[in-house]
C-alpha cells in the first residue's frame, strides 16, 4: 500500500491491491450464523424460541406419521391401541386397502384402464400447454379445449356404440371426480372468462353492463350458493326431459364460479397491454377479432399465466364443496371411509385426513411453484428486452 | 449566508477513512481504502461502473457496513453502536440518485420531518427553516404540492433542500444528477455550486466533469474497489498519472 | 346498436322461457312461490342463537335473522383474530432470522394449499371430537369445562350498577384520546416529545377499576353447573362454532400474511435509507414512512380476505353451524321447498356485503390515494 503523507493533495498507487478472501469469522457457515440468527439479543431469543418450537412439533409428527405408523393389516386390529403398540401412529394400512376406492369411486373394477388412459391424455395435454417451450402450443390448445373433453365424455361416460358400456355418473368417485371436476372447470372457465373479460373491456354498453353484472354478481357470493342453485334450481328452469344429471350440475355450477374469477384475471393481463400494440394493429388493418385473437391475448395470457395458474389452485381447492351437493368428490370418499367400521380406531380420522391433505398439498404446491417459476421467467424477459 | 449551526464541527478533519476493506460475500469490494478529508473541502470521486464508489460513500454514514478497517467522521468512530451511528447520521446529509423522497408527504413536510422528530424543534421553526432552504434551491412556491407532482431536476433539488434542513456539516452526494433527464442536469449541478461556496464538506460521485473541474479541491479516481490517483483537478484532467485513468477519461472526455 | 337489441332480446327471452319452465316444474311439484312463507312457523330447532327463538313460536323469518347474527357473528371475531395472526406472521416472514422467516414461510405454504373445507373437517372431527366426553370433562380454572360438547364457561351476570363502569370507561377513553391530542399540539409548538403512551393505559383502564371496586363489584359469574346428563348454566361455546372459527382463522391469516408481506416489501429500500439518512431512528422510520405507504397497499387486497372469510363461512354447513346458510338455505329450503326465493334472499345478502365492502373499500382508495401525476 503506498503511503500517503498527512496533507497530500496527490496520490498515485503503484501496486495494486490484491483481491483477498474474506475474514473468516464473517464467511462461511460461522458468518452466515451470526448474521442469520445470532445478530442481536433478540435475535437469539428468536432463534432460541423458534428451535424449541420445532423441537415440541417435528419429532412427535414424525413419530405419528412414520416411526409407530402401520403399513399393512386387514382390519382395525392392525391400528388399534394395544399392550405391544400403547401408542399407534398413523394407519396407512387403511389407506392401502381402500386406496382404489379413493381413486375411482366406485367405477366398475373391469372398465378402470379407461379411467387410467383419460389420466394419461389429460397428462399429456397439460403437459403440452404448460410447457412454454413446446412445439404448436396451438395446436396443444385445441386438444385440450376440444378435443380432451370430448374424449373424456366419451371415455369415462361410455358409449356403446364404440363398445364403451356407459357408466352413469353416480358411481364415478374420488380423485377422479376430483379431476373430472378440477378439468372441466379448467376447461370452459378459461375461454368463458376470456370472453367475460372482452366483453367488461367492450364499448357497447350491454354487452358491457351484462358482463359486469355477472362477473360482480358470482364474486359476491359463496361458492356453495351458487352450487346449491345450480344443484336445487337448475332442473326447475329447465324443461323435464332435459334436466341434467348431478354431476352435470355441479360442473355448470364450477365452472360459472371459476369463470367470473377468470375474467378478472385475463382483464388484469389486457390492461397490462400497452395501447401502443393496439394501436399498432389497428394501424395494420386489422378486424376486432383478429386483432384481439393474434396480437393482444396471446401477449395478455403470458402475462397473467401465473394468476391463470393461482385461479386454478384455488378451483383445485373449491372442488372439495361439490362435497355439499351430493358428489363424492375425493375428499368425500374419505369421508365415507372414514366412517368404516371395520377399521374405527382413534387414529383413523387422523390418517385419513393426512392422506388427503397430503394429496391436496402436494398437487397445489407443484402448481403454485410452476406458478412462480413462470413469473420469474416472464421477469426476466421483460428485464432483457427494450427499454 | 453562513448559517449558525446548532453542532460546530468537532473536527479540523471532516472524514478519515484507515485501511477499509469491505466484501459481499466473497466479493472483495472495497480494498485497502484510505483517505482524509479536511472541513470545507470538497471531493468529486469518479470512476468505471462497479468501481464501489458509491459503496464507499455509503460507508461514511453506515448505510453500508464493513468488515475491516475504521471510519471517523467529524471526531466520532463509526462503529456498530447504534447510538454512534445516529450521531453521525444527523451530522451526514445524504443526497442519493433515485431522489427517494416521501411520496405520501408534501414537499414541506418531507423537509420538515427530520428537524422535528430529531432535532425536536417547533413545527413553526421547522418549516420556516424548510422554506428557507426550499427558497435557496429556487423551488418556494412547490411547497405544498406532491413529490409526484414535481420534475425530476425538482425532486432532486427538494432532496437537497431536505438534506440541508439538518444543518449537516458534510454532504454526501451519491450520482445525484444520473437519474435526471438531460435539460435538467444544470439547474441540480447550478445548486450544488452555490452550495459548493458555502464551505461546507462535500463528497460527490459523479460523471459530471465540468461541475468536477469548477467545484472540486480534489478529484478521486476509483477503480476495482481500490483508490488509483488522487490529485487536484487541472492536474488530474491535464496530466492524468495513472494508466487507468488516462483510460477513463479518454472514454469520459470524448 | 342492431347487436345490442339482439343480444337484449336474447338475454330477455332466456329468461322468460327460464321463468316459465320454473313456473310449470314447480306447479308440477306442488310448490308454493312467493315470500309467504317468511311468516310462517319454523317449527325447527337452532343449536345457537343469539336473540330469542324457540321452534315453536319463530317464523321462518326470525330464523333467517338467527342464521344471519351467526354468520356475522363467526365471519367479525373470525376477521379480528385472522387480522392479529397474519400480520405477526407476515412480519415474521419478513424477520432477518432465517428460522423465524422460514418457519412462517412454511406455515404460508402449508396452510395456504390444503383446502378449507379439509381443514374444517379435520379441526372438528379429529380434534374437537376426540375430546373427552361430558363425563370425563376437563375442568379449567375458573369453574369451566371443556368435552366434545362444547366450552363451557362462566357467564358473566352484570348488575344494573355495572353502567357506572362503562361510563368509566368511556370517559377514560376520551381522556386518552384528549391527552394524545395534547401531547401532539404541544410537540408542534414547542418541538419538545412527551412519553405519553403509559399515561394514556392509565387513563383507560384506571377509572373504570376504580369505579369495579367502588361500586362493590358489580359483576357475578353464573358457574357452569354440572349434572348427570347435562351442564346447566354458563356460557355455552359450541364444537361447531369453535371448529369453524379455528379453521378461517388460521386459513385466512395465512393469506393476510401474504398481503402483509407484500405491503412491506413494496415501501423501496431507498425510503428506508433517506430516512436513516436524516438521522431518524428505526421505530420513527417504521411509524412515519414506511407504515403509511405500506397500509395503502395492505388496505385493499385485506378487505377482499375479510369478504373471502366471510363467504367461506357458509362453509359452516357440512359440520351443522347454524349460519346463514345452513339455517336458511339449508333447513328452510329443505321444509318448504321454495328453493328459488330461498337461494335469491342468501345470494342477495352475500351481494349486499359484498357491494358494501367495495364500496367503503373505494371510498379509502380515494381518499388515501397517493397523489400520482
Amino acid at each position: 500500500m503506498a503511503a500517503m503523507s498527512e496533507s497530500a493533495v496527490q496520490f498515485l498507487r503503484q501496486t495494486p491491491a490484491l483481491s483477498l478472501p474474506p475474514p473468516s469469522s464473517r464467511t462461511g457457515v460461522i458468518g452466515w450464523l451470526r448474521v442469520n440468527l445470532f445478530s442481536s439479543p433478540f435475535n437469539v431469543a428468536l432463534t432460541l424460541i423458534a428451535i424449541l418450537f420445532i423441537a415440541w412439533i417435528v419429532p412427535p409428527l414424525l413419530r405419528f406419521l412414520l416411526v409407530d405408523a402401520t403399513w399393512s393389516g386387514a382390519d382395525r386390529e392392525a391400528c388399534i391401541p394395544s399392550t405391544a403398540r400403547p401408542n399407534p401412529g398413523a394407519c396407512w394400512a387403511f389407506v392401502r386397502v381402500w386406496s382404489s376406492y379413493f381413486v375411482y369411486g366406485f367405477y366398475p373394477i373391469s372398465q378402470r384402464w379407461r379411467v387410467d388412459l383419460f389420466f394419461l391424455a389429460l397428462a399429456v395435454g397439460a403437459g403440452w400447454l404448460l410447457w412454454l417451450r413446446a412445439p404448436r402450443r396451438d395446436i396443444g390448445a385445441v386438444y385440450f379445449f376440444v378435443v380432451l373433453p370430448v374424449l373424456s365424455l366419451i371415455l369415462l361416460g361410455g358409449l356403446p356404440l364404440i363398445g364403451l358400456s356407459y357408466v352413469p355418473t353416480n358411481l364415478w368417485g374420488g380423485i377422479l371426480v376430483t379431476i373430472v371436476v378440477a378439468t372441466i372447470g379448467m376447461v370452459f372457465s378459461l375461454p368463458l372468462g376470456i370472453l367475460l373479460a372482452l366483453g367488461r373491456r367492450s364499448r357497447i354498453p350491454v354487452v358491457r353492463w351484462l358482463s359486469i353484472m355477472f362477473i360482480e354478481f358470482v364474486r359476491g357470493v359463496p361458492l356453495i350458493t351458487v352450487l346449491f342453485m345450480a344443484s336445487v334450481m337448475l332442473p326447475l328452469f329447465v324443461p323435464e326431459p332435459l334436466a341434467p344429471d348431478k354431476l352435470v350440475r355441479a360442473l355448470i355450477g364450477v365452472a360459472m364460479f371459476a369463470s367470473a374469477y377468470m375474467a378478472e384475471v385475463v382483464r388484469g393481463g389486457l390492461i397490462a397491454i400497452p395501447r401502443g400494440q393496439y394501436e399498432a394493429a389497428q394501424a395494420l388493418g386489422l378486424s376486432y377479432w383478429r386483432m384481439t385473437a393474434l396480437i393482444i391475448l396471446p401477449q395478455a395470457l403470458r402475462v397473467t399465466l401465473p394468476n391463470i395458474v393461482n385461479v386454478f389452485i384455488a378451483l383445485f381447492k373449491d372442488t372439495t364443496l361439490v362435497f355439499i351437493v351430493g358428489i363424492f368428490d375425493f375428499l368425500r370418499t374419505v369421508e365415507v371411509a372414514r366412517g368404516d367400521q371395520k377399521w374405527a380406531s382413534p387414529v383413523t380420522s387422523l390418517t385419513g385426513y393426512a392422506f388427503a391433505a397430503l394429496f391436496y398439498f402436494v398437487c397445489c404446491f407443484a402448481m403454485s411453484r410452476y406458478a412462480q417459476r413462470v413469473e420469474a421467467r416472464l421477469a426476466r424477459r421483460s428485464a432483457h428486452k427494450g427499454r | 449566508m453562513m448559517d449558525k449551526r446548532p453542532d460546530e464541527p468537532r473536527a479540523e478533519t471532516a472524514v478519515e477513512i484507515i485501511a477499509l476493506n469491505k466484501w459481499f460475500g466473497e466479493f472483495h469490494v472495497l480494498r485497502d481504502i484510505d483517505l482524509k478529508v479536511a472541513r470545507g473541502e470538497r471531493i468529486v470521486i469518479c470512476g468505471p461502473s462497479g468501481s464501489g464508489k458509491s459503496t464507499l460513500l455509503r460507508c461514511i454514514n453506515h448505510l453500508e457496513d464493513w468488515q475491516s478497517g475504521r471510519i471517523v467522521v467529524d471526531g466520532i468512530e463509526l462503529n456498530d453502536d447504534p447510538r454512534q451511528i445516529v450521531a453521525v447520521r444527523r451530522d451526514v446529509g445524504m443526497v442519493f440518485q433515485q431522489f427517494n423522497l416521501f411520496p405520501h408527504l408534501t414537499v414541506l413536510e418531507n423537509c420538515t420531518l427530520a428537524p422535528i422528530w430529531v432535532r425536536k424543534m417547533p413545527k413553526r421553526d421547522a418549516e420556516a427553516l424548510a422554506m428557507k432552504y426550499l427558497e435557496r434551491v429556487k423551488i418556494p412556491e412547490q411547497a405544498q404540492k406532491y413529490p409526484a407532482r414535481l420534475s425530476g431536476g425538482q425532486q432532486q433539488r427538494v432532496a437537497i433542500a431536505r438534506a440541508l434542513c439538518m444543518n449537516p456539516n458534510i454532504m454526501l452526494f451519491d450520482e445525484p444528477t444520473s437519474a435526471l433527464d438531460p435539460e435538467m442536469v444544470k439547474e441540480v449541478l447550478d445548486t450544488m455550486v452555490e452550495l459548493a461556496s458555502d464551505r461546507i464538506t462535500m463528497l460527490v460521485v459523479s460523471h459530471e466533469m465540468g461541475f468536477a473541474r469548477q467545484v472540486a479541491d480534489r478529484m478521486i479516481f476509483m477503480a476495482d474497489g481500490q483508490i488509483l490517483e488522487i490529485n487536484e483537478p487541472k492536474g488530474f484532467f491535464d496530466h492524468p498519472q495513472h494508466e487507468r485513468t488516462r483510460l477513463f477519461l479518454q472514454q469520459i472526455l470524448r | 346498436m342492431a347487436l345490442q337489441a339482439a343480444l337484449l332480446v336474447i338475454v330477455v327471452g332466456l329468461a322468460v322461457a327460464a321463468a316459465h319452465n320454473a313456473a310449470q316444474n314447480m306447479a308440477r311439484a306442488n310448490i308454493a312461490h312467493g315470500f309467504g312463507f317468511w311468516n310462517n312457523t319454523a317449527g325447527f330447532d337452532i343449536s345457537q342463537t343469539l336473540i330469542d327463538y324457540s321452534s315453536s313460536t319463530s317464523t321462518f323469518g326470525r330464523a333467517f335473522w338467527v342464521g344471519l347474527l351467526n354468520t356475522l357473528l363467526v365471519a367479525g371475531i373470525g376477521c379480528v383474530l385472522a387480522t392479529i395472526l397474519g400480520f405477526i406472521i407476515g412480519i415474521a416472514r419478513l424477520s432477518r432470522n432465517w428460522l423465524v422467516s422460514r418457519l412462517a414461510g412454511g406455515y404460508v405454504e402449508l396452510i395456504r394449499n390444503v383446502p378449507l373445507l379439509l381443514q374444517i373437517l379435520f379441526w372438528y372431527n379429529a380434534v374437537l371430537k376426540s375430546l373427552p366426553e361430558l363425563r370425563g370433562s376437563v375442568a379449567l380454572p375458573f369453574g369451566g369445562f371443556l368435552n366434545n360438547r362444547g366450552l363451557f364457561l362462566p357467564r358473566p351476570v352484570f348488575a344494573p350498577d355495572f353502567a357506572a363502569v362503562v361510563i368509566a370507561f368511556a370517559a377514560g377513553l376520551v381522556a386518552a384520546i384528549g391527552l394524545y391530542l395534547w401531547a401532539r399540539r404541544r410537540q408542534e409548538r414547542t418541538g419538545e416529545q412527551v412519553r405519553i403512551l403509559s399515561m394514556m393505559l392509565i387513563a383507560i383502564v384506571g377509572p373504570p377499576l376504580v369505579v369495579f371496586i367502588v361500586a362493590g363489584r358489580p359483576l357475578s359469574f353464573g358457574i357452569p353447573d354440572m349434572g348427570r346428563f347435562n351442564i346447566r348454566g354458563g356460557l355455552e361455546i359450541l364444537p361447531e362454532f369453535a371448529a369453524l372459527l379455528l379453521a378461517l382463522t388460521i386459513y385466512t391469516a395465512a393469506f393476510i400474511a401474504e398481503v402483509v408481506r407484500a405491503g412491506v416489501l413494496s415501501v423501496s429500500t431507498g425510503q428506508t435509507e433517506a430516512a436513516q439518512a436524516l438521522g431518524l431512528r428505526s421505530g420513527t422510520i417504521l411509524r412515519l414512512v414506511v407504515v403509511p405507504q405500506a397500509m395503502r397497499v395492505i388496505i385493499p387486497p385485506l378487505t377482499s380476505q375479510y369478504l373471502n372469510l366471510t363467504k367461506n363461512s357458509s362453509l359452516a354447513v357440512v359440520i351443522g353451524y347454524p349460519d346463514l346458510v345452513q339455517v336458511f338455505a339449508g333447513t328452510v329450503l329443505n321444509i318448504t321447498g321454495q328453493a328459488v326465493e330461498v337461494i335469491a334472499i342468501t345470494m342477495a345478502v352475500y351481494l349486499a356485503i359484498s357491494l358494501f365492502t367495495s364500496l367503503m373499500m373505494n371510498l379509502y382508495g380515494r381518499t388515501v390515494a397517493i397523489v400520482e401525476r
